[in-house]
């Protein structure tokens, strides 16, 4: 037993340096924020700002147009969430809850799509895109969600779908329900916590989106917060007070829909990795 | 039921499309790309068979090789680093202690701060000069490093930013580890077994699976890092960390060479799968499925 207590102890130990060192990014990112160029050069490094300089956050925030970068990234990411929801709960409910011929073969060509590296299809992607007249658009961002929205969002619903029982189906089909009957009035009910999970995920990923924007968009006033905020610390390389002030910015957001939708989280990846 | 034929493909039909207009048409495309000396500024395109991929193996191409090794280097480091700390940190997360539940998102917040953000804290955590970490090192008497700036560091360094956002692998290695049955220690403690021969005997062979599952995912992704490069190092010192799909855009967005560029993907896409095939074959002699002994 008195080894086992030890080991406990040390493992509980183990468990605050790892995660004081996860959080210390963080705190260096705030901490930098709110300081003065001059005590952020100073050395060794102080950790509280004195005094606190708040206006840091405005002067990031105002060199360049975050505002209307805010404004864009939220456009896409509504489209975006949009499309994912819609068509990703239509497509995993034929892969799950209809029976037809073929389903299964179909779902597995498309899933195995998840493992082709993006740089195989983004030039013919965008060389498409701009011969439609769309380079510079948000079209080519915010389109490919409303057909299917991902193939791991499909699979992490059809996942979840399969847990619900037939008799449902079966009892609203004795009632005469058709199959959109089914899919409206029983299965997306009872689906809820699955689909804020797939909502969640499509926010972050479409929020921290790079590389999409960065082929896309070419005009500054297009630009998303992930651009805007790149494009910042291309000009103010050294400003390290405004760079943190404006990072923290475009962290936020992030943390506050994550730590709302905590519990949500933890259990989509929980579903996707088990049954992976 | 009747029509399921039909509705089956009704409701399936926007991720049929999807995949055909935004998968497998454009991957049909990039091969036939790769076939031809297609730019954006060159008024003709002409048909050159297999000539990018001569010029890309031929040894023409100093940068392609480059980009290779550094990539290899990237993913032989960072694999096997996220794998065992993402596991370590699973096994610390699953004991039964206060909090449990405040560490857990601790550990998973960093993994969703949005890339160009987590270059920029890295950026300035790294600083040579000024920055956290070398701070840190010389204040307790360690050798300091040049972190990004320097050519023989530049990719660990890169590696270790990315560290900071496994919280992802970590969940699901707890996922991995909560589905343990209890009995299963009940019986080593019945035989007078420690912790080190729970986690021999019990924990590693139960989560072979997730090993394995979190193996594939980390390999796929680390061959594709593109972000931390473009933000992070823009390729540099001396392209020392020219990551083979920044070399990859850099070729077909920025030299606007888009056939040669679609000759790089499908090497990437080869390598890729090559790795993934390896795993899936290896496989069969280490990780364990319940009910079905090995398989």
């Amino acid at each position: 037993m008195k080894t086992s207590q030890s080991v406990q102890v040390l493992g509980y130990l183990a468990l605050l340096i790892v995660s004081a060192l996860f959080m210390t990014p963080f705190v260096w990112l705030i901490r930098s924020s709110l300081m003065d160029l001059s005590q952020i050069f100073t050395m060794p490094p102080e950790w509280l700002p004195r005094p606190f300089q708040w206006g840091n956050f405005k002067k990031a925030l105002t060199i360049l147009p975050f505002g209307t970068y805010f404004l864009n990234t939220t456009i896409i990411v509504m489209g975006t969430l949009a499309g994912t929801v819609l068509t990703s709960t239509i497509a995993a409910f034929g892969f799950s809850r209809i029976q037809w011929k073929g389903r299964d073969l179909i779902f597995g060509i498309l899933l195995s799509s998840m493992m082709l590296p993006a740089a195989v299809t983004l030039i013919p992607s965008f060389l498409g895109w701009q011969m439609l007249g769309f380079y510079d658009t948000y079209y080519p961002l915010i389109a490919p969600a409303f057909f299917g929205g991902g193939m791991f969002n499909i699979f992490l619903l059809r996942q979840f779908y399969l847990t619900i029982p037939r008799d449902f189906d079966e009892a609203a089909v004795v009632d005469g329900a058709g199959y959109f009957t089914i899919y409206f009035r029983i299965i997306l009910p009872l689906s809820r916590s699955a689909v804020i999970v797939v909502a969640l995920f499509t926010f972050l990923a479409t929020w921290n989106d790079f590389m999409g924007p960065l082929i896309y968009l070419k005009s500054d006033s297009l630009f998303t917060l992930a651009l805007g905020l790149q494009m910042f610390q291309g000009t103010y390389t050294a400003q390290w007070d405004l760079l943190m002030a404006a990072s923290t910015a475009v962290v936020l957001p992030c943390v506050i829909v994550f730590l709302i939708g905590q519990r949500y989280f933890l259990e989509g990846i929980t579903l996707t990795g088990l049954k992976g | 039921m009747r029509k399921g034929l039909f509705y089956g493909l009704l409701f399936t039909s926007p991720a049929i499309l999807g995949f055909l207009l935004f998968t497998l048409g454009p991957m049909i495309a990039s091969l036939v790309l790769s076939l031809t000396d297609y730019n954006v500024f060159k008024a003709q395109t002409s048909f050159v068979g297999l000539d990018n991929y001569v010029r890309l193996f031929g040894g023409e191409d100093e940068l392609f090789y480059r980009s290779l090794g550094v990539t290899f280097y990237f993913v032989l480091l960072r694999v096997p680093a996220v794998i065992l700390i993402s596991f370590a940190v699973a096994l610390l997360l699953n004991m039964n202690v206060r909090g449990k539940s405040i560490f857990r998102t601790i550990i998973y917040l960093p993994s969703i701060v949005p890339a160009v953000a987590s270059a920029m804290i890295w950026m300035w955590l790294l600083n040579p000069d000024l920055g956290l970490v070398n701070s840190a090192l010389s204040a307790v008497g360690l050798p300091t490093s040049n972190w990004l700036y320097a050519e023989n560091s530049v990719v660990p360094s890169v590696v270790l930013t990315t560290l900071w956002g496994i919280g992802g692998t970590v969940i699901i290695f707890l996922a991995g580890l909560t589905g343990i049955p209890k009995q299963y220690y009940e019986a080593i403690d019945v035989d007078g077994g420690g912790w080190y021969s729970k986690l021999r005997h019990i924990t590693i062979p139960m989560v072979t699976p997730t090993i394995f599952f979190n193996t594939i995912m980390t390999i796929i992704g680390s061959f594709q890092v593109f972000n931390e490069a473009y933000i992070l190092t823009e390729g540099g010192p001396n392209n020392r960390s020219l990551f083979y799909v920044f070399y990859l855009w850099r070729t077909g967005f920025r030299d606007t060479e888009m056939g040669y560029a679609s000759a790089l993907a499908w090497v990437l896409f080869l390598i890729i799968l090559f790795f993934t095939y390896l795993v899936f074959r290896s496989s069969k002699s280490w990780v364990y499925y319940e009910g079905g002994g090995r398989s």
